[in-house]
């Protein structure tokens, strides 16, 4: 089939034509008298050449890649018997699942309905034809404007200027992604928190004490049963994120400010990626560990000072998810610290005070801010952290700031309401683009003003 | 009044060469300071040493498997069928049981006998007599894989000295197992099946193939597209672009990206890639679309470093003897630049590597038995793999899970030493 080698097609497209503009720039080089005369490399023109032949097939390609799905359903559910057309929408879209099924699968789940049966027949026949036609399309649009700057090419032509041209708009292009990440995290999330708020009011989710999601599962009580009440929620985050923050806090600050002030090069230069290797071991391993390991045996000790404890409890996954973020915390605090100026300490020790006191006086409170800005990071991290919390932390949202109970985060609510069957049409599903859009925007802001706060620190001593 | 003074401090200090008793606590603070801050360092070292420690000692008993020796008699009768496939294997293995134990005639004894293989025995069957079906009427030794409960008994899991209701394993069932043990025919040898296989419910049977491809296919694109990208942006960035607004905002943008919770890039996935442009859940392909998103911002930052550490000396040479901008950053910067954009790129992989919240998101949670073939078959990959496996209450996942995470971290420790290695080989000092 022509459209799955679409790509590279253009690929050999763009290579032809390359060599084409090369040797017709050498040709008519040669006519003018010498390479000295073009005004570019003959390369230069080659590159003009295959450019102009490959960008327009190629955006052809991705545009149809992108709308390819809705044509195709459109056309398919124009094509179907009266009585299908008018299904409400969900079933509508059970019924394209199955003529998809039906066209890719070969399978069917009910019995056969002729009508669906030939939509799948008429289905492959719409992809394939309009594949075909994508593909002649593409072809064009790579010939023609290839064939056009082919014919443009003259010893005046300035195909450098024109070829750098094209290039830095492809730079800025690569340099817009990240910003159209941003936009599509916020606009993807906004909607369909929106559409979440449409059943559910804002300061239900924002206030409310109760939050029990599974309920709203019940038919023909959708949004209506289910308890929505966030706060539980945010508690059993901030909970385990305050645990984690504990021991993350403090080993983190002394582990940096002893490498930076009092451990030799040797020790600095061997222990410092030692600690890096916690912030690169992938956070399943130590939810894995937290919950076979850390839950269980912290349950025990419960047990036997006559505590109880929840075999989930917040300090387990608090507790590793601590360890996680120590290199967060030390890695920058201790770039930050390493900032602080040799003179103020020099000043402070000639005064007659000891490392301890320089540190406790001068060193720290100047660093100040840095060491902020890495906590406020470390803290966002903690927050926004997914597997540790969704393999040790609980489900159901207790309200509760008691660290042995079991607790759930915002995170493990999102997995859990989004992990499985998915309805668009149902607050249960939404809901997590509810949590999502509020988690975004806590980090962001925390991240926004944490890196302020360490650059205006930077900038403070450069 | 002033001689005064100095008389009293005199008077209480008579040697001013001998340290003063507040000196000495003052230094001890000192002292203590410095030692806790080399007992935080020793805390988290030591949290490492038993993290590895613990999945090491769990996990290496996943590399081997118990099985058990069989005389099969594949005899002609029954394969009187066409297709080979579609032969009743079970029987063969059932036949070759009663064989061995002959007193087992009461059916529910039969039943227990039988449950001491793994139902995957048949499959080994299958698969030897459809490549070589000369096998056929003929009378072999066949090593089949023993049921969990077995291998656990075997790796010292199961404890048999417990009361016999509190055992998975019964005391005829142990009998019959020394039996076969005594015989020879019992034996833990490497598990080949765990480099093999894809997913199964059966942990025996459960091997990483599936999820080791998923994961290569998915991290292939994500390095056909953030490489390119995030390469081509620092360029930008760092080369060409203006001081104004816009770049600014693209920078604050880029920052901020990187510290986003990898969940949100996961929405972003569900929301775009899945809902949107309607691709298929759980396969590489969107894996790869949001992983590369997700370590773009990495990249980027990476490559700005690198880019700064070419000194402008480059830059003004090749501007100087009248190469274009372009020419410049092309033929002159890039290529100084590289190794460092590399690195950059092999530390984010590995954090690609090892993602797993955002690709629950996108459906690769679903139980997948087949090893995928391409981008568009629905795969899982190694991290999520072990959060399934962590996830299952058969007490044989448990050495699975650690063993997968045990091949997770040797792939995340020889990315990272690559790109220390690069960063030596090839770190120029300027």
């Amino acid at each position: 089939m022509l459209y799955t080698s679409l790509l590279p097609i253009i690929l050999a497209l763009a290579v032809a034509s390359f060599f084409l503009g090369q040797r017709r720039a050498e040709r008519v080089a040669q006519a003018a008298g010498g390479l000295r005369q073009l005004h570019s490399l003959p390369s230069h023109y080659g590159v003009f050449v295959a450019l102009c032949c490959a960008l327009p097939g190629f955006v052809v390609f991705l545009v149809w890649m992108a709308c390819e799905e809705h044509v195709i359903t459109a056309m398919v559910a124009s094509g179907l018997p009266e009585a299908l057309r008018n299904l409400p929408a969900n079933e509508l879209s059970l019924v394209i699942n199955e003529i998809k099924n039906i066209a890719f699968g070969g399978f069917t789940a009910g019995g056969g309905n002729p009508a669906v049966e030939a939509a799948a027949s008429s289905y492959l026949d719409h992809l394939h034809g309009l594949r075909n036609i994508v593909v002649a399309v593409a072809v064009v649009t790579c010939l023609l404007p290839g064939w056009w700057a082919l014919g443009r090419i003259d010893k005046d032509l300035r195909a450098r200027n024109l070829v750098e041209g094209m290039a830095r708009v492809v730079l800025l292009g690569c340099a817009t992604v990240a910003v159209l990440t941003t936009v599509g995290i916020v606009l993807s999330v906004v909607f369909e928190a929106l559409r979440f708020f449409q059943s559910v009011s804002p300061s239900d989710f924002l206030f409310g004490l109760q939050w029990s999601p599974q309920i709203a599962m019940r038919a023909d009580q959708v949004g209506s049963s289910g308890a929505f009440g966030a706060v539980p929620v945010f508690v059993g985050t901030f909970l385990i994120a305050s645990i984690a923050m504990a021991v993350a806090i403090p080993v983190g600050l002394l582990s940096a400010i002893y490498l930076s002030e009092y451990a030799a090069p040797t020790l600095r230069s061997w222990a410092k990626p030692a600690l890096e290797i916690l912030a690169g071991i992938p956070t399943v391993v130590y939810g894995f560990f937290a919950a076979l390991t850390v839950a269980p045996a912290i349950r025990d000790l419960g047990a036997m000072l006559g505590l109880s404890v929840a075999s989930e409890s917040a300090l387990a996954a608090g507790l590793i998810m601590g360890v996680m973020i120590i290199p967060f915390v030390s890695s920058l605090s201790d770039d930050v610290i390493h900032a602080v100026p040799q003179s103020l300490r020099d000043g402070s020790l000639a005064m007659g005070a000891t490392r301890f006191e320089t540190i406790r006086h001068v060193v720290v409170p100047a660093a100040l801010p840095g060491i902020v800005g890495s906590i406020l990071l470390a803290i966002s991290r903690a927050v926004g952290e997914t597997m540790i919390v969704v393999m040790a932390a609980g489900l159901s949202a207790n309200l509760s700031v008691n660290p042995l109970a079991a607790v759930t985060t915002v995170t493990v609510q999102i997995v859990t309401l989004l992990v499985g069957d998915q309805e668009f049409d149902s607050p249960k599903t939404l809901a997590a683009f509810a949590l999502g859009l509020l988690l975004f925007f806590f980090t962001l802001i925390l991240n926004f003003i944490a890196l302020r706060v360490v650059r205006r620190y930077r900038e403070h001593y450069e | 009044m002033n001689d005064n003074g100095t008389q009293t401090a005199m008077n209480a200090r008579p040697d001013l060469l001998a340290p003063a008793s507040d000196l000495k606590r003052r230094y001890r603070t000192d002292k203590w300071f410095q030692r806790i801050g080399l007992g935080a360092i020793a805390l988290s070292l030591a949290f490492i040493a038993l993290l590895f420690f613990h999945i090491v000692r769990e996990g290496h008993s996943a590399f081997v498997r118990t099985n058990i020796m069989l005389d099969i008699d594949f005899a002609e009768k029954h394969f009187v069928k066409e297709n080979l496939a579609a032969a009743d294997y079970t029987a063969l293995v059932k036949h070759a049981l009663t064989e061995t134990f002959p007193e087992v005639v009461d059916r529910r004894d039969k039943r227990q006998l039988f449950s001491l293989l793994s139902s995957g025995a048949a499959y080994q069957l299958r698969e030897m007599v459809l490549a070589n079906p000369r096998l056929i009427g003929t009378r072999q030794q066949v090593w089949l894989p023993a049921d969990d409960d077995v291998d656990m008994l075997q790796k010292g899991k199961i404890d048999r000295d417990l009361p016999e209701e509190n055992r998975r394993i019964n005391d005829r069932q142990l009998s019959w197992l020394d039996t076969l043990a005594s015989q020879g025919r019992l034996e833990t040898q490497f598990n080949t099946a765990f480099f093999t296989g894809g997913d199964s419910r059966e942990p025996e049977l459960a091997g990483v193939l599936g999820a080791v491809k998923g994961t290569m296919l998915t991290l292939v694109i994500t390095l056909m597209l953030s490489f390119p990208v995030g390469v081509a942006a620092a360029i930008y960035l760092e080369e060409f672009a203006p001081q104004n607004r816009w770049t600014d905002l693209i920078e604050v943008n880029i920052n901020n990206l990187a510290a986003v919770p990898s969940i949100i890039f996961g929405l972003l996935g569900l929301a775009v890639f899945i809902n949107f442009f309607g691709l298929p859940r759980s396969t590489p392909i969107v894996g790869g679309l949001v992983l590369a998103l997700l370590t773009l911002p990495t990249i980027i930052i990476a490559g700005r470093a690198a880019l700064k550490s070419v000194p402008p000396s480059i830059r003004e040479a090749a501007l100087g003897i009248g190469a274009s901008k372009m020419q410049t950053v092309v033929h002159h910067v890039l290529p100084l630049a590289l190794p460092g954009m590399l690195t950059g790129t092999i530390i984010g992989m590995a954090h690609a590597l090892g993602e797993t919240a955002p690709l629950l998101m996108i459906g690769m949670v679903a139980f997948i038995a087949d090893v995928p073939g391409s981008i568009g078959d629905p795969a899982a990959v190694l991290p999520v793999q072990i959060y399934l496996w962590a996830d299952s209450p058969e007490r044989g996942f448990t050495e699975k899970t650690s063993a997968a995470i045990i091949i997770l971290l040797a792939f995340l420790m020889t990315m990272n030493s690559l790109a220390i290695y690069l960063r030596k080989r090839f770190e120029i000092k300027w």
